[in-house]
C-alpha cells in the first residue's frame, strides 16, 4: 500500500498548488502508515523534481518522453493508473485544477475507484471508513464522502490544505510507461498563456467588482488595487454578461468557485447566485453604497460608501502602507 | 451528425439548500427543477451545431420519472428526441456507466456536458464517459467548432487557454463562452410535447463512492463596518487583524 499524488507541471516548473497536494498527500499517507511516491509527467529539470521532497515525497517517477510533453488527460491518466499499480498505490492524490478536473475522473474509472473532486480536508478515517470532505451545492454545503473502492482518488482543491514542509531525501526514478497512440487522439495545438497575471482559482487574494462600477472604462482602479495587493481581477455575472470583462473573471454558482484568503467585492450587490462561489473565502470585504445590500450579511469587513470615492482612498492607503 | 447531450436535473439556483433525515438527504420539498445551466450551454451549441438539418440532438438524462419535465424543457430548447435512464443518479461513476452502456454502439460524433452539475459540484461526467469509451474528453471547454472531421475545442487552463483538435468522437464538459443558452419558443415548448422519450432500465454497476452526510456552512460572524470617510483604516485592519496583506 502507498500514497501516489501527480504533480502537474507548468513550463517545467510545479506551482503552489503542487506542494499542497504533496503536502496532503505526505498528511494522508502518515495517517495510513505508508509512503509516498510522486509521478511527474513531461520536462521537468531534477532541480525542480527535488524540490517535492521538501514536502514529504520520498521518490518521485519522472515520466520524461517527449510525445507526452503536452497534456493530454487520456495519456497522462494512462500513465499514473500503470503508476499506481507499479507503486501498488490505494490512494491518489490530484490537484483539482482545470487540467485536474479532465484528469483524475479518468484515472478512477482506470482504476475503479471512487473519486472525490473538490476536497477541502484530510480524510478522516473512522471504524475503517475512509470519508472525504468537499464542497456541494455551489458553496451552500458540504458532503461528507464516503469511499468505498479499493482504490480512491481525490482531487484537492486549491488554497484549501496549505502547504507543510516535511523535508525527505527524494529518489528520483525514470519511469517509461507504454503509452497507446489512441490515448494521444486530442492533438495540443497552441497554448496561450498570460504570465503577468494571477490565475483566479490559485490566487490567494482577489479583488472583483460589479456593475456598481457602471462601465468597463473603470476597472483601472480595481486593476491597480489588485496589482498593489498582489491579487487576481474577478466579477460578477452581470459583468461578464455585458462583456464588460472577459468569462474567465466570472465568479459565482455558474462561473468559478473560489476560496481565497481574502475576497474584496466592489460594487456587488450579493445575489444568492454570486455569494454560492465566494462564500467560502476566508476573509470577505464588501464595498457597496446600498447599506441593504445582501452582501453585507456574509462580510466580514463593510463600507458603505460609493466605490469612486472608496476605492482610491484604499489605493492611496496600500501605497503609504507598503513604502 | 449525431450528438448526445448529457443533462442533469438541479435545483434551481435561487434554492436554499436544506437537508432531511439527519442531514443525509436533500430536502427536494418546495424546489424547482431546472435543466443544470451549463447543460443547457452544451445542449444550445448542439443545437447549434446540428441546425439546417446538419444532425440530430439527442438529449439523455439518468433519472426517475420525476425529470420528466426537466426533459421536455430540453425538448422545447431543441433537442429532437430523448432518453431517460430510469435510475436514481446515485454517483457521477454510475451516471457515466450508465450514459457510456447506451451511447456505446450509436456512434455519436460528439458527447457533450456541462462543466459540472450545480448539486454535488462534481466535474466527472464527462471524462469518465470518456473513459468508459475509450475515447477523447476534454474538460471545461471555452468554444467549440466542427468541420464535419474535425473538432477544434478552448480548453480552459489557469491563466489562459489551450487550443485543442480532435478527429473522431469524443465528449466534451462545456462552460460560459460555448454558447449564450437558447430560450425555448412558444413552438418549441407545444412540440415538446410530443417528441420522441425513450425509457431505458439501467445497468448494474459496483458503488464506490456514497454521501454519508451533508452540512452547512457554520454561519459568519457579523459585519465589522467601516465608516466610508475612514476607508483607510481597512487597510490595516486587514493587516494587523485579519491578517491577510
Amino acid at each position: 500500500m502507498s500514497v501516489l499524488v501527480y504533480v502537474e507541471q507548468v513550463d517545467g516548473k510545479f506551482k503552489k498548488s503542487v506542494f499542497e497536494a504533496v503536502s496532503y498527500a505526505k498528511a494522508i499517507a502518515d495517517k495510513t502508515g505508508t509512503n509516498l511516491t510522486a509521478v511527474s509527467i513531461g520536462n521537468v529539470a531534477d532541480s525542480e523534481l527535488q524540490e517535492l521532497g521538501k514536502y514529504g515525497a520520498a521518490k518521485v517517477l519522472n515520466v520524461a518522453s517527449a510525445e507526452l510533453k503536452n497534456f493530454v488527460n487520456q495519456a497522462y491518466a494512462a500513465v499514473i493508473a500503470e503508476a499506481a499499480q507499479k507503486e501498488n498505490a490505494d490512494v491518489i492524490v490530484l490537484s483539482n485544477s482545470f487540467s485536474g478536473k479532465g484528469l483524475a475522473p479518468r484515472v478512477a474509472v482506470k482504476l475503479k475507484a471512487g473519486l472525490v473532486d473538490g476536497a477541502i480536508e484530510l480524510p478522516q478515517l473512522d471504524g475503517g471508513k475512509f470519508l472525504v470532505k468537499k464542497g456541494a451545492f455551489s458553496g451552500k454545503a458540504f458532503a461528507v464522502t464516503e469511499l468505498n473502492s479499493a482504490v480512491k482518488v481525490i482531487a484537492l482543491n486549491p488554497n484549501a490544505f496549505g502547504i507543510k514542509e516535511t523535508p525527505v531525501t527524494i529518489a528520483i526514478e525514470s519511469f517509461s510507461p507504454a503509452v497507446q497512440s489512441t490515448d494521444l487522439a486530442a492533438i495540443v495545438k497552441e497554448i496561450v498563456r498570460a504570465t503577468d497575471k494571477i490565475s483566479l482559482p490559485d490566487a490567494e487574494l482577489v479583488v472583483s467588482a460589479g456593475r456598481g462600477l457602471k462601465g468597463p472604462e473603470n476597472w483601472g482602479m480595481i486593476e491597480e488595487l489588485a496589482n498593489l495587493l498582489g491579487a487576481a481581477t474577478a466579477c460578477s455575472k452581470p459583468v461578464s454578461d455585458l462583456d464588460w470583462r472577459p468569462h474567465s473573471e466570472h465568479v459565482g454558482q455558474t462561473g468559478i468557485a473560489i476560496s481565497p484568503n481574502l475576497y474584496i467585492a466592489i460594487g456587488i450587490s450579493g445575489a444568492i447566485q454570486h455569494l454560492a462561489g465566494v462564500s467560502s473565502s476566508k476573509v470577505i470585504v464588501v464595498i457597496n453604497k446600498d447599506p441593504e445590500a445582501p452582501f453585507f450579511k456574509v462580510a466580514d469587513y463593510g463600507i458603505v460608501g460609493d466605490a469612486f470615492e472608496v476605492v482610491p482612498k484604499l489605493i492611496e492607503a496600500l501605497k503609504a502602507h507598503q513604502a | 451528425m449525431k450528438i448526445l447531450v448529457c443533462i442533469s436535473n438541479v435545483p434551481d439556483t435561487t434554492t436554499k439548500i436544506t437537508f432531511t433525515n439527519d442531514n443525509t438527504q436533500f430536502n427536494t420539498a418546495g424546489v424547482t427543477f431546472i435543466v443544470n445551466p451549463y447543460d443547457e450551454i452544451a445542449l444550445s451549441r448542439a443545437i447549434e451545431l446540428c441546425a439546417d438539418g446538419k444532425g440530430t440532438v439527442t438529449v439523455i438524462n439518468v433519472g426517475e420519472s420525476s425529470t420528466e419535465p426537466t426533459i421536455r424543457k430540453a425538448l422545447a430548447i431543441g433537442a429532437d428526441d430523448a432518453v431517460r435512464i430510469d435510475a436514481a443518479p446515485r454517483d457521477a461513476y454510475f451516471t457515466a456507466f450508465q450514459i457510456a452502456e447506451y451511447a456505446k454502439d450509436k456512434e455519436f460524433n460528439m458527447i457533450l456536458t456541462g462543466r459540472e452539475s450545480i448539486d454535488y459540484n462534481g466535474a466527472q461526467v464527462a471524462a469518465m464517459v470518456g473513459e468508459f469509451l475509450n475515447i477523447p474528453s476534454i474538460s471545461i471547454i471555452k468554444k467549440l467548432d466542427y468541420d464535419g472531421t474535425t473538432a477544434t475545442l478552448e480548453r480552459e487552463i489557469e491563466g489562459g487557454k489551450e487550443v485543442v483538435t480532435v478527429n473522431g468522437n469524443f465528449v466534451a464538459s462545456c462552460a460560459e463562452g460555448v454558447a449564450v443558452p437558447t430560450i425555448p419558443t412558444m413552438r418549441g415548448i407545444m412540440s415538446a410535447r410530443s417528441k420522441p422519450l425513450v425509457v431505458v432500465p439501467a445497468q448494474p454497476i459496483e458503488e464506490v463512492i456514497k454521501v454519508v452526510k451533508f452540512e452547512t456552512p457554520p454561519a459568519r460572524g457579523t459585519v465589522k463596518l467601516i465608516p466610508a470617510e475612514e476607508a483607510v483604516n481597512l487597510i490595516s485592519l486587514l493587516h494587523t487583524e485579519a491578517k491577510v496583506i
